[in-house]
């Protein structure tokens, strides 16, 4: 579904990404960890098209496409998803508004018909009851006051809206309470599917315990040094990164 | 010397011709009315930008162009089409180059006792209530435009709501102007008068039929009673080539309740007047505007919120969304007279650019006289925010569309005000159509 051959990327000069080589196939679940200013959220802003972002060498391939040629929007039509590690507030435009207008220029995209206010009302209080939000969200403006576990519950939220075929979630646990981890692990995981792929970015087992990854990867200081299957994420926990990085360094990696 | 004015002789020459045309019109109190407005029209001149009030807004061109007087002209109801208000259900009433057009008007629903008419016919039926008000707010010794308009005084709406009656339906006021041969000017003139404890909303609307080069120079009173409650929108939708002049002349009684909001998306070049005087205790009083300019159009608002009396509490956000040379001017003066104690005055303008080469001079003007008071203002300039416009585009929602949903964001402080939803959801539709015509926003942009 996404293939990753030495993605190399900078903002303002300073090199982040330094060639990055990650394949998701579809059905799979991968989890990415890493330290603090490792590049994880640069590279999903990358694969999302941030354009702050010059990505100076290296390629991205989704669903047979070059992803890097798309604007944005025309990635999220085509099925790409960041639920960001800091949502945006956005004061004065209406929660509601907003998300039947991404659905619908995305079901346009699909060839599909436009969902009215009624259908969408419909769907969108389906989804809401998954993920147990008040409805009241709805009304508010996108993100605007919302509490940290809100947004981010939020972001879980327009994902079941949207239906992406790839999901790439950027540290969503950090800031939920114990229980809503599990119910927003729990809105994940009903996402998931054969056709479907999800990249978690997390610094904590406790997510993988809910959200149950088929493979593990080590992102530090830009590259992907380290990948395995689920219990590479306790051994990271037992150990912290720098043990990790000193053993792979000297394996010659 | 330092030339202040321009000789206004060529739009006044044609007073001669307009005074024998009055005819039947001529009752001898307006007629005094219009004498006086055309002294102090001749005194005041046409201001150049070497006075203070117009010193970036130039407006000498309008002493050389010799504008005609419009004339009536027929109009389809159908080319009214894009400027009519769907579900507000009071009365319309529809004015062809600044001429009432029965035809083209209708009655709406009002509370018995509720005048909505021709000031022309009001004039000409003798009604006291006119001449009670008329002439009495404006200020056609000061304001050069006021007082041309006061010279040509001849139509425009007469709006009355006796004592405690409450119009909930909002009463649409729409001049239009259509094509003609040479430019030509109309000097619209509204009278509102809302008595103690009246509730009125009222639709205040400007519009070409065609583009053109014409000139609008409106003037409207208004006098609101005791506890009166008053929502008073104006939109301004001229053709792109026009020059649309307005002041609004407001008079608040004590516990009065009013809010103006003022929407400028069309005119080459626009210049509105709000004059506010809160002249009884505890009045509350909103004075709102939010406009666009693209290309190379010019838009000055000045302001003035005026507390002569205790208690008083205003509210002003005035907000501009500026696109390609567009320039705009704003000008807030909040007077706080002695013994206006404990004011609660606010106000702030914000604009928004989408082009380096728009151009923003804005000015809060704060003359306090009472010591027990609390003003605040604020001005900025800012763009639309990069991670917002993200956020949108990533989950869908184009390039173009994510700039307009943000702009009507950035609107929003100023049309959630308006008090009336279908009218308030129509002038937001109003405002986001007006956004395909700007450079920055179009879609595909
Ligand atoms: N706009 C920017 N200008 C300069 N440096 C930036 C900018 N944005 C990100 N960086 C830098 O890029 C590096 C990678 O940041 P990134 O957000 O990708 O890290 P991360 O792995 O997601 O970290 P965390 O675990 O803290 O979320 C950091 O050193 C950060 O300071
Ligand atoms: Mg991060």
């Amino acid at each position: 579904m996404l293939e990753i051959k030495n993605l190399q990327a900078r903002i303002e000069g300073k090199q982040i990404l330094k060639g990055l080589d990650l394949t998701i196939n579809a059905g799979e679940v991968h989890a990415i960890m890493g330290p603090n200013g490792s590049g994880k959220s640069t590279l999903a802003q990358v694969l999302c098209g941030r354009e702050e972002y010059e990505v100076t060498g290296g390629s991205a391939t989704y669903l047979g496409k070059d992803l890097l040629e798309l604007a944005p929007e025309e990635r999220a039509r085509a099925g790409v998803f960041l639920a960001f590690q800091y949502p945006v507030e956005i004061p004065g435009v209406g929660n509601t508004y907003f998300l039947r207008t991404a659905l619908n220029a995305i079901r346009a995209h699909r060839g599909e018909e436009e969902l009215d206010a009624m259908d969408f009302l419909e769907l969108t209080r389906k989804k809401m009851k998954l993920l147990k939000m008040d409805e009241s969200l709805l009304k508010r403006s996108v993100n605007e006051g919302f509490s940290g576990g809100e947004k981010k519950r939020n972001e879980i939220f327009q994902m079941a809206v949207l239906e992406p075929k790839l999901a790439i979630l950027d540290e969503t646990d950090s800031g939920l309470d114990i229980d809503a981890l599990k119910i927003v692990a729990d809105g994940v995981n009903s996402l998931r599917a054969p056709d479907r792929a999800i990249l978690v970015v997390t610094h904590y087992q406790r997510l993988l315990d809910y959200i149950v990854p088929d493979f593990v990867h080590v992102l530090y200081q830009g590259r992907i040094i380290r990948s395995g299957g689920k219990e590479l994420a306790l051994e990271l926990e037992a150990k912290g990164y720098a043990d990790v990085e000193e053993q792979t360094a000297k394996a010659g990696g | 010397m330092r030339v202040l004015k321009e000789d206004p002789e060529a739009l006044l020459s044609r007073f001669a011709a307009f005074e024998s045309g009055l005819n039947g019109a001529k009752t001898a109190w307006a007629h005094e009315l219009r004498r006086a407005g055309l002294g102090h029209a001749r005194e005041l001149g046409i201001p150049t930008t070497r006075n203070e009030e117009w010193r970036y807004t130039n407006v000498a061109r309008l002493a050389k162009d010799a504008f005609e007087l419009a004339a009536p002209a027929p109009v389809a109801p159908e080319a009214l089409k894009p400027f009519g208000f769907s579900g507000l259900g009071g009365p319309r009433l529809v004015f062809v180059n600044g001429h009432f057009d029965a035809q083209l008007s209708s009655a709406g629903e009002l509370p018995k006792g509720v005048v909505a008419e021709s000031l022309k016919a009001r004039i000409a039926a003798g009604d006291a209530r006119v001449q009670a008000h008329l002439g009495r707010y404006a200020r056609q010794a000061e304001h050069p435009f006021v007082a041309l308009n006061t010279a040509f005084l001849l139509d425009g709406a007469f709006v009355f709501v006796p004592k405690g009656v409450q119009a909930e339906a909002p009463i649409h006021l729409l001049f239009v102007t259509t094509e003609s041969a040479a430019p030509a000017v109309s000097h619209p003139r509204n009278l509102l008068v809302f008595e103690d404890g009246a509730r009125a909303q009222v639709v205040e609307h400007y519009a070409g039929l065609s583009g053109g080069a014409y000139f609008t120079n409106a003037v409207t009173e208004a006098a609101v009673g005791a506890g009166a409650n008053v929502d008073h929108t104006k939109l301004q939708q001229e053709s792109l080539e026009a020059t649309h002049i307005a002041s609004a002349e407001i008079r608040l009684a004590r516990d009065a309740r009013y809010a103006n909001h003022s929407i400028s998306l069309g005119g080459k070049l626009t210049r509105n007047d709000v004059n506010a005087k809160l002249d009884g205790e505890r009045v509350e009083c909103t004075v709102n505007g939010f406009y666009i300019a693209n290309a190379a159009q010019h838009v000055d608002n000045h302001t003035i919120v005026d507390h002569a009396q205790p208690h008083g509490r205003s509210y002003e956000v005035y907000k501009g969304v500026m696109d390609d040379e567009a320039v705009a001017v704003f000008n807030g003066k909040i007077f706080v007279r002695p013994g206006a104690q404990k004011t609660d005055a606010k106000q702030d303008n914000k604009h928004l650019l989408l082009s380096r080469a728009a151009e923003v001079q804005t000015k809060p003007q704060l003359e306090i006289f009472a010591d027990d008071v609390k003003c605040t203002h604020g001005a900025t300039v800012g763009q639309l925010d990069k991670n917002a416009l993200f956020y949108l585009r990533a989950r869908g929602i184009g390039r173009g569309e994510a700039l307009r949903l943000l702009t009507l964001a950035f609107a929003e402080d100023v049309l959630k005000e308006i008090g009336h939803e279908a009218l308030r959801a129509d002038v937001a539709e109003r405002v986001h159509r007006r956004m395909e015509a700007t450079t920055a926003l179009r879609s595909g942009a």
